[in-house]
């Protein structure tokens, strides 16, 4: 009864709580040092330990962006691997200060839960995984089929949502816990496995025995805009953690990477200039340091170095750029300027 | 005859100043305890708003008349996604009922089989069940949850390649299809079976009777069989003499028709009644063994078989020591069913889980998940004391 038990504590946490003040949550990162990042922690790709034990991924990565920004220190993170359940509570109650834990941007999530979501990091949308000797081709197919699904997710409504819009029936099996999901499926407990399509992928690569056996079929039942989440009363905080992210985005899009930011910053750009903090006061409108962006990109390189590196096709989940890339190459990826 | 007042003054206990009265002090502290309680609540609960309004989060119960929106895997009442939370939530009260209730009887006749196995004079009985009960006993619940949806799910084959029929009956991963009735003609036949219950009881209370008064043995079995046979059969032929089942059938994906007991519930039910049946032997070896050696000895100077001493003599006496101790481990049972999260079996925390993830309602979620145990626990209380008190000895 892990969850319940973080959700009781969190819970119990809301009740004790002190006021807090707005900008508190800047102050706190910079005083204890570190970043404290809720992530996933078991999603290949997004976050997931590799073998020395560190945390890999495209929302670890987020977290190390915005602990480089604030610290000048990219490892200055403390992961705090989150269930799907237990997230919002954990950043309602301070426990972490940022999730960044393919989390989907909703009005709800937004709105009545205290969160803002800062951007969106990875367009993404649900999808059906089934078994290839079943041979089913597509979703409309599916009429009748067992479905294992986590709960805690926007997942497990989009599935209802998208069954009662086609008039077809189901059998959901809920699990609390992603791990115990995956195996029923996999023994033959459910039929479909469902959940965002990065996540099926995932799966397919890292949890079953041959992926050939499995298929994911070509349709996305839903928009899963997936991003980093803070907490409403902080407006400052909000602002650094979006514009950590804005600055990777703006840095692929200028052509700075890791490799090349120090060549750069004798550019003469005056774009380039303010991006990196040579060009001083964008920094201080944050109250950080004028290098955030500079160390940022320098420590853990810009969005498509990110990208490539955590789900891109030299990796096993080999993801092509699509609507993930940037808007200048036909994609979604638009950051506000830096200015 | 003079009395010296001065000295019996003296002799009186000195007038103690109030606040070192005993009394007054109790009065005092018991009024600072209860303002302190008062207090702390009042903190608790303005804080939790304040705290609550600040951050902008939604507060309250009225979420509730929403539409769910989510769907639900099993239930006995029926139930869409069009309907509202509280329904939600009234499907997994009752699917965490059902669980508890079925687990209670079987952990219920398991342990007292177990425990009287355990004292058997045969060693080997005796020791089967010493293992079962240490193996059980010291394996935490939740390993077997697993262990046992793992074996359900991973030994018996798929959909599919469901076993069976057996007599209408498929057993695959998904549980078991089985057939059900399909017309309320039916219902004859369950009327038929009610009555016949009810006109057994009678005669056997009756035989009973005329046995303690008269020493006449009357069989009841004969005519107790007799008698389920013909009302059974007239109700059967009232309700039209249905012949037709309902049966399950493999179509698609999944089973249509008939009834499903699914692998969720079984691998729930499964773990839970055998681990608590482990402690209810325990329970009822001790309740037997604290019942005098001379009772066992006077029964058996009289000529009264084994069988015959348990029943009339050591359990009767035993029930009274069994009954407080198993009160709690039917409370265990209840509250244990709480980890059906776990291994997918939609039970009122996993509902609710689902609503607080829908809704973001946390603590109004976690209070309701409070409020049922609390409410379940407190009425297998009630009635398990009623019925101790029912059995208590009654002094004569």
């Amino acid at each position: 009864m892990q969850s319940l038990k973080v959700i009781g504590l969190a819970a119990g946490a809301v009740m004790l709580a002190g006021q807090a003040f707005a900008g508190a949550t800047l102050d706190a990162v910079m005083d204890r040092g570190a970043v404290r990042c809720g992530v996933s922690g078991s999603l290949a790709g997004f976050s997931i330990p590799d073998s020395q034990g560190k945390m890999q991924g495209l929302d670890a990565d987020i977290c190390r962006a915005v602990a480089a920004a604030v610290l000048g220190d990219a490892e200055a993170v403390e992961f705090v691997p989150l269930s799907a359940q237990q997230r919002f509570t954990a950043l309602q109650s301070g426990e972490v200060d940022v999730l960044s834990r393919n989390t989907t941007w909703t009005l709800t999530r937004d709105t009545a839960l205290g969160l803002n979501f800062t951007n969106v990091t990875f367009y993404d949308g649900q999808g059906f995984m089934v078994r290839t000797d079943l041979g089913v081709t597509n979703a409309s197919e599916l009429d009748g089929a067992a479905i294992c699904v986590q709960t805690g997710t926007t997942t497990e409504k989009n599935l209802t949502d998208y069954f009662r819009a086609t008039g077809m029936t189901f059998d959901p099996v809920v699990f609390e816990g992603f791990e115990e999901s995956v195996t029923a499926f996999v023994a033959g407990r459910c039929d479909v496995y469902t959940t965002d399509a990065s996540g099926l992928a995932s799966i397919r690569v890292s949890n079953v025995e041959n992926p050939d056996d499995y298929v994911i079929l070509p349709d996305i039942i839903s928009k899963e805009p997936l991003g980093p989440v803070t907490r409403n009363d902080d407006d400052e905080w909000f602002d650094v953690v979006k514009w950590t992210v804005n600055a990777l985005l703006n840095a692929e899009e200028m052509g700075i990477s890791s490799a090349n930011v120090d060549e750069m910053l004798t550019s003469d750009d005056p774009n380039i200039q303010r991006l990196l903090g040579v060009a001083p006061g964008m920094g201080e409108s944050m109250k950080i340091n004028e290098e955030w962006a500079y160390n940022a990109i320098k420590q853990v390189g810009n969005y498509s170095e990110i990208f490539e590196r955590s789900v891109g096709t030299d990796t096993p989940l080999g993801f092509q750029r699509g609507v993930n890339a940037l808007w200048t190459n036909g994609g979604l990826m638009y950051a506000p300027p830096i200015r | 005859m003079t009395i010296d007042t001065g000295e019996s003054e003296a002799l009186q206990p000195a007038k103690a100043v109030f606040y070192n009265d005993p009394k007054v002090r109790a009065v005092f502290w018991q009024i600072v305890a209860v303002v302190g309680v008062i207090a702390m609540f009042w903190f608790l609960i303005h804080n939790t708003i304040t705290n609550l309004d600040r951050q902008n989060i939604a507060s309250g119960f009225s979420f509730m008349d929403l539409e769910a929106g989510f769907a639900i895997g099993e239930g006995m009442v029926t139930y869409t996604p069009a309907n509202t939370y509280w329904r939600a939530i009234l499907v997994g009260l009752l699917n965490t009922i059902k669980v508890a209730v079925i687990g209670i009887v079987f952990a219920t006749i398991i342990g007292s089989v177990v425990g009287v196995m355990r004292l058997s004079p045969n060693w080997l009985v005796a020791r089967l069940a010493t293992v079962y009960i240490e193996s059980l006993r010291n394996v935490p619940l939740l390993l077997q949850l697993f262990f046992w949806y793992a074996l359900i799910v991973g030994i018996l084959p798929r959909a599919k390649e469901a076993y069976g029929p057996f007599l209408g009956v498929y057993l695959s991963n998904r549980g078991f299809n089985i057939p059900l009735p399909d017309t309320w003609g039916y219902m004859g036949l369950l009327a038929g079976f009610l009555i016949a219950l009810v006109a057994v009881m009678w005669l056997r209370r009756r035989n009973k009777k005329i046995h303690d008064e008269t020493g006449e043995i009357k069989n009841t079995l004969g005519p107790g069989m007799l008698i389920f046979a013909v009302v059974m059969m007239v109700g059967w032929l009232a309700g039209g003499a249905p012949t037709t089942l309902d049966s399950p059938e493999f179509k698609g994906f999944s089973f249509t028709g008939g009834g499903e007991v699914t692998s969720e519930f079984l691998a729930l039910w499964l773990g839970l009644t055998l681990y608590t049946a482990a402690f209810i032997a325990e329970i009822v070896r001790s309740g037997i063994e604290a019942v005098s050696k001379g009772q066992w000895e006077a029964a058996r100077s009289l000529g009264l078989k084994r069988g015959q001493i348990l029943r009339f003599i050591v359990l009767p006496q035993a029930l009274r020591v069994i009954i407080p101790p198993t009160t709690s481990q039917y409370l265990n049972l209840t509250k244990n069913s709480s980890l059906a999260v776990a291994i997918g079996y939609p039970d009122i925390v996993g509902v609710t889980n689902t609503t607080i993830n829908q809704s973001g309602q946390a603590i109004e979620g976690i209070a309701i998940i409070m409020a049922v145990y609390l409410t379940l626990s407190l009425s297998i209380s009630l009635f398990m004391n009623w019925y101790n008190t029912k059995l208590a000895l009654v002094e004569r």
